[in-house]
């Protein structure tokens, strides 16, 4: 092949050292007012993420110390971006965290508005959530659990990888269980590719700390442990009736102090699960209801008829018969 | 023209330009990614212009929101086959689409020593000709080490 009389970009055999300012570079970052920021008030403005912490506010009941918590992670990240924009800071701060608390106490919901949170204020490129368990990280056989892994963690680039009862990761009982090469792969990208995607480790809190304490390299590379409390029966009630309220039901002459002494006999109870057991509470008396209505074959229903629940839907729960002790079902 | 003046294959997108750097291909598996593509990548050592299935390195990515996981797929590629070409390929699973939607090369061997014609004479005064690559003379593996 002879040499060419003209030259075409990239033919030279020695390839000069790439500009710094070349179009890799201007596609890389454009400048934008985000980065231009000098103020609490100016980056709030621009990430509008007030609007995401109001909604949390608003929308879930009770989880006072959650909230706090959030909001003075969305503070450290605020200052953070202040003081990255006047180059007093390079890093970017991990924000890798763990939620503990009893099933149905809201962890998954608040994982969602996390990674909303840690994308309006440019933490995650993308602010989406990949929920996994044990079964999509780790394999069956040798050499299998490597590229799940991998596989989820590519997923859940650019946004929040939840891990739901992280715990089960760790089977102490069988040394050759692949879950140690999960978390090992896990440690490896927490570390090193902080900007690309933020690690929730979730699951019951006794369990969750005997579960750091075995993995002491994970715990290290978690920046903020949120404990999810109990709901109060009053909390409940509340998280009741919004859940009604959102689905066009509610309560008739009654049936509210019914629910709340229902409420009052079920934590009591075994499997009880917060938030998820009102969910469920709910859906039984629908259900109830609807049964009731239907009996009534000639009747005409109303819009009052067909929206409210009354006490007798709530009062042939199994939590109300006598002498019960076992989970509640229809 | 198979042999072209810059002595370096050109085939897919941006063949002719100057190499891309990681922050270009970053930006164009974004640009797909946004347009609902799966990006995989894939190898080979033969260069061939007929050579149009390349191996896969690991399955098409479905379901990435990000192209930071493409990435390192890609430069777990380029560190298993160093001296290989690789090239990303771009699928739309799009109902009656179902094809590949964009294809470039992102790494290339040091050196491309490029394709000489060879010459078969057939029947009466007929010749065939065809091209061949001088990096094929070696085997798989060993062509451009
Ligand atoms: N504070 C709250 N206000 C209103 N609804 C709530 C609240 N907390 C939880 N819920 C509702 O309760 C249900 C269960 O919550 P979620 O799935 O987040 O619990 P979890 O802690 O992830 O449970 P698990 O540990 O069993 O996975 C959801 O439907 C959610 O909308
Ligand atoms: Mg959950």
């Amino acid at each position: 092949m002879s040499t060419p009389r003209y030259s075409i970009p990239g033919s030279a055999p020695s390839v000069p050292p790439r500009d710094p300012e070349g179009p890799g570079a201007a596609i890389a970052q454009a400048p934008d007012a985000m980065e231009r920021a000098r103020s609490v008030a100016a980056v709030l403005a621009e990430s509008q993420v007030e609007q995401v912490l109001a909604d949390l506010d608003r929308d879930l009941v009770g989880l006072a110390p959650v909230k706090q918590r959030i909001r003075d992670i969305a503070a450290l990240l605020v200052i953070d971006k202040l003081r990255m924009n006047l180059g007093l800071q390079a890093e970017t701060p991990s924000m890798h965290m763990s939620f503990t608390g009893n099933p149905g106490t809201g962890k998954t919901t608040v994982a969602l508005r996390m990674a909303e949170i840690l994308h309006r204020l440019g933490y995650v490129r993308k602010g989406h959530l990949v929920a996994v368990t044990r079964d999509d990280l780790v394999g069956q056989y040798i050499g299998h659990t490597a590229p799940k892994t991998k596989e989820v963690l590519k997923k859940a680039m650019g946004g929040v990888l939840f891990i739901d009862e992280a715990y089960y990761l760790y089977r102490p009982e069988n040394e050759r269980d692949y879950g140690q090469e999960a978390i090992e792969i896990l440690l490896q990208v927490m570390e090193n590719q902080r900007d690309d995607l933020v690690v929730i480790l979730a699951g019951y809190k006794d369990r969750m700390e005997t579960f750091f304490r075995s993995n002491p390299g994970l715990s290290s590379r978690i920046a903020h442990h949120l404990d999810f409390p109990d709901y109060s029966v009053d909390e409940l009630q509340q998280i009741a009736e919004r859940m009604l309220a959102q689905r066009h039901y509610r309560f008739g002459a009654g049936a509210r102090e019914i629910f709340h002494q229902y409420l009052e006999r079920r934590i009591q109870q075994p499997h009880f699960a917060n938030a998820r057991s009102v969910r469920n509470a709910l859906d039984r008396a629908r259900l109830r209801q609807a049964s009731r209505l239907f009996a009534e074959r000639d009747r005409e229903l109303g819009r009052d008829d067909l929206t409210t629940l009354l006490p007798a839907d709530l009062l042939a729960s199994r939590v109300f018969a006598e002498g019960s002790a076992g989970e509640a079902t229809p | 023209m198979i042999t072209n003046p810059t002595g370096r294959i050109t085939q897919g997108q941006f063949s002719f330009l100057p190499d891309l750097t990681d922050d270009e291909i970053t930006a164009q598996i974004e640009y797909g990614l946004r347009k609902g593509y799966a990006w995989s990548v894939e190898y080979t050592d033969d260069p061939h212009p007929r050579n149009t299935y390349w191996d896969m390195f690991g399955m098409p990515m479905f379901d990435l929101r990000d192209a930071a996981g493409v990435m390192q797929e890609l430069r777990e590629c380029r560190k298993t086959f160093q001296g290989h070409y690789i090239r990303m390929v771009a699928f739309d699973s799009t109902r009656g689409i179902e094809s590949i939607t964009m294809s470039f090369i992102v790494n290339r061997p040091p050196t491309e020593p490029g394709f000489g014609l060879e010459r078969q004479e057939a029947e009466g005064r007929t010749l065939r000709y065809t091209v061949k690559s001088y990096a094929t003379d070696r085997p798989e593996n060993e062509r451009y080490s």
